[in-house]
């Protein structure tokens, strides 16, 4: 089987420097992989280069054995590959049901529908309302996004990803602000989400990368260092010469 | 999975694009108007007329949230547009309105790809600059525009073949009204839809559009082509109900006093186009009354006093009003 998502030597300059060092990653259909590295190891440009925020200067990107290099980001998201932010970026004014309801009137086409109202799209309005209530936000449906706790936020910032209805979903540090009691039920959440949805992690809390994953590459100075299975990760020298300093259980 | 999802807790979104009681009631205020200040109708006639342009920037500024300096060029387009058509023994009001919306539509479209690519201090300079050179176009094909004389000449022809403008101005309002509503009716229809959702997506985070799959670029392309349309057809009717077009109507001062009067009522709403409008226009038709001169300074108190005190321009006023009134009751 194809790769849900693969890189070919991808490479990112900005001016000297080399953010992105000829990286191939390549992540399997329905794995739960993860990407760790040091502060400064090219993980965010990384994603912008796969999700089409940036261009490469050379290399390319595969979805599903397509090269989507050349795509638009919003292209690429139509094509199954959605990213969450590490900082969150929602629609403030918006209540969460309006939020979603705009991302699935968007995944089904209806973005440029300009006569009916959106409340009247009903198939949209309640699949959103469902993927929020899923996620436990039933009781803050209607209530403006800004006014929500963080951690609500952080699920609504999810829930976006989600209405997408991705085939790779690129996690940048999902639980980044989240007290620790609540980061744990997020991570449930997206533990529970099906397989056939491939997920790329990007994440600093070690605990929670080797709960999570079942493989592990590890980005250095822009360049991939190592990529194996979590437990041998964790036994790598070179990985553990890295982050020496840096206690890799968390 | 949850259990069923009850109506009520969909119904904010799904009922959102309903008319209220007070929006029938203020679509009352242009026919109270009428009868009550027979004598204005050529006031109100500007003022219906420019709540239009109003209306205009608002779906670019208040939705899109595209800053503009120079909507008065699309303003100005529809107005010449509308004017050498009636100069030209082509005086069909309807047809006009048509080929400026045409027109101004067109120009939009156009610049929308300069206007487009930066940020909001780029937005501001090229929306400028581009109504800058219209002006001095216009300016300069003396023989076309009748420079700064003006646009002489024009005959409009009665309204669908039977209304003629008549002195009072009494077809002049109407016709303004009825096209003002029609207007307001179509955005209305689309600051609701999922399009106009969408621009408001943009506004409020411009980074997260394409991660939902969203083309910023044509969405924007699509909506300042329209603005420019809907601000076309406030120059024609400008042009038809005062039979005359001057250089002014691509004056930077329309565009400057346009972005003042949406800022006045509440961007991001259409009733805070119309409201900011007639507040604007009614104060300056009162101040300049009073005191030819320095009415100016009138005004920029109450600029001054809407964006200390008000932010949300009378529009927010009024909602929390409401809330207050709700909260006390």
């Amino acid at each position: 089987m194809k790769p849900a998502l693969q890189t070919r030597r991808l490479l990112r300059k900005f001016g000297g420097y080399i953010a992105t060092n000829e990286v191939s990653l390549s992540v399997e259909q329905g794995a739960r992989h993860a990407l760790i590295g040091p502060n400064g190891a090219g993980k965010t440009t990384l994603i912008n280069l796969l999700t089409g925020f940036l261009e490469p200067d050379a290399g390319a990107v595969i979805l599903n054995g397509n090269d989507v290099t050349q795509l638009a980001q919003h292209q690429r998201v139509k094509r199954g590959l959605v990213r969450t932010f590490q900082i969150n970026k929602l629609f403030a004014d918006m209540s969460a049901l309006e939020s979603v309801t705009l991302a699935v009137c968007e995944r089904l086409g209806w973005g440029w529908n300009w006569w009916r109202p959106v409340g009247d799209h009903q198939a949209a309005v309640d699949e959103a309302a469902e993927l929020l209530s899923s996620l436990g936000l039933r009781e803050v449906l209607n209530q403006p996004t800004r006014s929500l706790a963080y951690g609500k936020q952080r699920l609504i910032e999810i829930a976006l990803a989600l209405a997408a209805r991705p085939t790779v979903l690129l996690l940048d540090e999902p639980a980044a602000g989240v007290p620790a009691s609540e980061s744990r039920e997020l991570f449930e959440t997206i533990a529970q989400l099906p397989r056939s949805v491939t997920i790329l992690l990007i994440e600093h809390d070690m605990d929670l990368v080797f709960r999570f994953a079942d493989r592990i590459s590890v980005l250095v100075n822009g360049a991939l260092l190592a990529e194996d299975k979590p437990e041998l990760i964790a036994v790598d020298k070179r990985v553990r010469e890295v982050y020496l300093g840096v206690s890799l259980d968390g | 999975m949850s259990t069923q999802l009850k109506p009520a807790e969909l119904d904010p979104l799904r009922r959102a694009a309903d008319w209220q009681r007070w929006e029938y009631a203020f679509w009352l205020l242009p026919l109270a108007a009428y009868f009550i200040f027979p004598k204005s109708l050529s006031l109100l006639s500007q003022i219906a007329i420019t709540a239009l342009f109003a209306l205009s920037l608002d779906l670019i500024l208040g939705y899109a949230g595209i800053v503009s300096l120079g909507q008065a060029a699309f303003f100005g387009l529809g107005a010449y547009a509308a004017g050498l058509m009636a100069a030209h023994g082509m005086g069909d009001p309807t047809l006009g309105l048509l080929v400026a919306a045409l027109i101004a539509g067109c120009g939009g479209f156009i610049s929308s790809f300069l206007v487009l690519r930066g940020t909001d201090l780029t937005r501001l300079m090229v929306t400028l600059g581009v109504a800058m050179m219209l002006y001095e176009a216009a300016n300069k094909l003396t023989e076309l525009t009748g420079g700064v004389d003006g646009l002489q000449g024009i005959e409009v022809k009665p309204l669908l073949g039977y209304f003629n403008f008549d002195l009072y101005g009494k077809t002049a309002y109407w016709y303004s009204v009825v096209v003002l509503f029609a207007l307001f009716f179509l955005a209305r229809r689309i600051v609701h839809s999922p399009f106009g959702l969408s621009l408001q997506g943009i506004r409020q985070n411009v980074g997260r559009m394409p991660a939902i799959g969203a083309p910023v670029h044509g969405r924007l392309v699509a909506v300042y082509t329209l603005s420019a349309a809907y601000a076309g057809v406030a120059g024609a009717l400008l042009t038809q109900t005062t039979q005359f077009v001057s250089l002014d109507v691509l004056a930077f001062s329309r565009s400057a006093e346009l972005l003042l009067m949406l800022v006045l009522g509440g961007a991001g709403c259409l009733y805070g186009a119309l409201i900011g409008t007639a507040v604007f226009m009614t104060a300056h038709h009162f101040l300049s009354n009073m005191n030819p001169q320095y009415w100016q300074f009138w005004l920029g108190a109450l600029l001054v006093l809407i964006v200390l005190f008000a932010r949300d321009g009378v529009i927010g006023l009024l909602v929390r009003l409401r809330g207050w009134l709700r909260k006390s009751a």
